[in-house]
């Protein structure tokens, strides 16, 4: 359970922040080594672009649109925090963070589906 | 005839820095009551050994903060209504602070702390020159006019979660004093001040949580106070290169 000082807008920003970037590096290599594979063993590549057309991993593709969403649009809010001095609204800039990146996964869902 | 009184279940933490644990009381209800009221009365009726620290009773001397159901208050003006759930309350020393004994704790580190981030005026004055003038509506003056009214209660240091990981971490408190002396034209060593805030320890650390602007008794904004440090200092950076260069 999340102790009771830590239940705020911004706290929360900043786990997803922190539990977004650390599952996108993780994923990361693992794309880049199916990338390797168009150079390296291309037939492995397309079989792999077949299995990946199943449901299971379009909805894990947006879950991943969404971690890579709300990291880039988190992150422009804490570099205008501290680069721009732009203060205000920082729990309505959070929070519309969150908004676009649902928006934004959302819509990758729907084309994926 | 006499009603009976409410009352309510108030689990406060005793003990010393090695040891301790909950004891519970039964505290009687009033319509009017602060949480340092509850602490007070435990301590005139149940046990005058309970140790905890308060001064002005009205918010102004930073004295009784508490973690009060496991959020940081001033004790002196939260309202038993606000904070009470399921009829009781959990009273504790603040966090990320030595405990001396029961609710008091040890400020050494957070008052130290002051010092370490150049918290004092620096003066190039004396007393036979004349008065500078300051106008209040310059951008500067506004800045430091919205941070002066911290009453060093220790609020911020005890929610901040980057103070409990970093031994080293001046605290949202001493870097928002840093911010408004970098911003105060008498101060005579405000890049002095900046190296002192950018070392180990210093503002850089801050992950930008936002528990201390969230728990500011006051409503001061710690981490906008230290996203500002974050840019001067880097700004001082670039200008001190190019100075080099």
């Amino acid at each position: 359970m999340i102790q009771p000082h830590r239940s705020h807008t911004l706290f929360l920003a900043f786990l997803l922040h922190r539990i977004s970037g650390l599952l996108l590096a993780l994923f990361l290599p693992i794309h880049f080594w199916v990338l390797s594979l168009t150079l390296t063993a291309p037939n492995e590549f397309d079989s792999m672009l077949a299995w990946s057309d199943n449901s299971f991993v379009k909805l894990a593709e947006f879950v991943l649109v969404f971690l890579l969403a709300v990291h880039i649009f988190g992150g422009l809010r804490l570099i205008a925090l501290e680069l721009l001095d732009w203060n205000s609204g920082q729990k309505t800039a959070a929070a519309s963070a969150v908004a676009i990146a649902v928006f934004v996964s959302g819509i990758f869902l729907l084309r994926a589906i | 005839m006499q009603s009976e009184t409410v009352k309510m279940n108030v689990s406060v933490w005793r003990g010393n820095r090695r040891d301790g644990g909950y004891l519970s009381y039964k505290v009687p209800m009033e319509d009017n009551q602060t949480i340092l009221d509850v602490v007070t009365w435990i301590q005139h009726n149940e046990d005058p050994t309970l140790s905890y620290r308060f001064a002005c009773r009205v918010g102004m001397c930073g004295s009784c903060a508490m973690m009060v159901n496991g959020i940081p208050r001033w004790t002196c003006r939260t309202h038993v209504k606000k904070v009470l759930k399921d009829n009781a309350i959990k009273v504790a020393p603040l966090r990320n602070l030595p405990v001396i004994k029961d609710l008091a704790t040890d400020m050494d580190r957070f008052f130290d702390n002051w010092n370490k981030a150049g918290g004092v005026h620096h003066s190039d004055q004396t007393r036979n020159d004349e008065i500078e003038l300051i106008d209040p509506n310059k951008p500067a003056r506004k800045i430091v006019d919205a941070g002066i009214e911290c009453i060093n209660c220790a609020v911020c240091f005890a929610a901040c979660d980057t103070v409990s990981g970093n031994d080293q971490y001046l605290g949202p408190a001493a870097l928002n004093r840093a911010w408004t002396l970098v911003n105060d034209e008498k101060d005579a060593d405000r890049p002095g001040i900046l190296d002192l805030v950018s070392g180990n320890g210093g503002c850089h650390n801050c992950h930008s949580q936002g528990s201390c602007s969230e728990y500011c008794p006051n409503e001061l904004d710690p981490m906008v106070a230290i996203a500002g440090l974050k840019r001067e200092t880097m700004r001082h950076l670039i200008s001190q290169g190019k100075t080099d260069a």
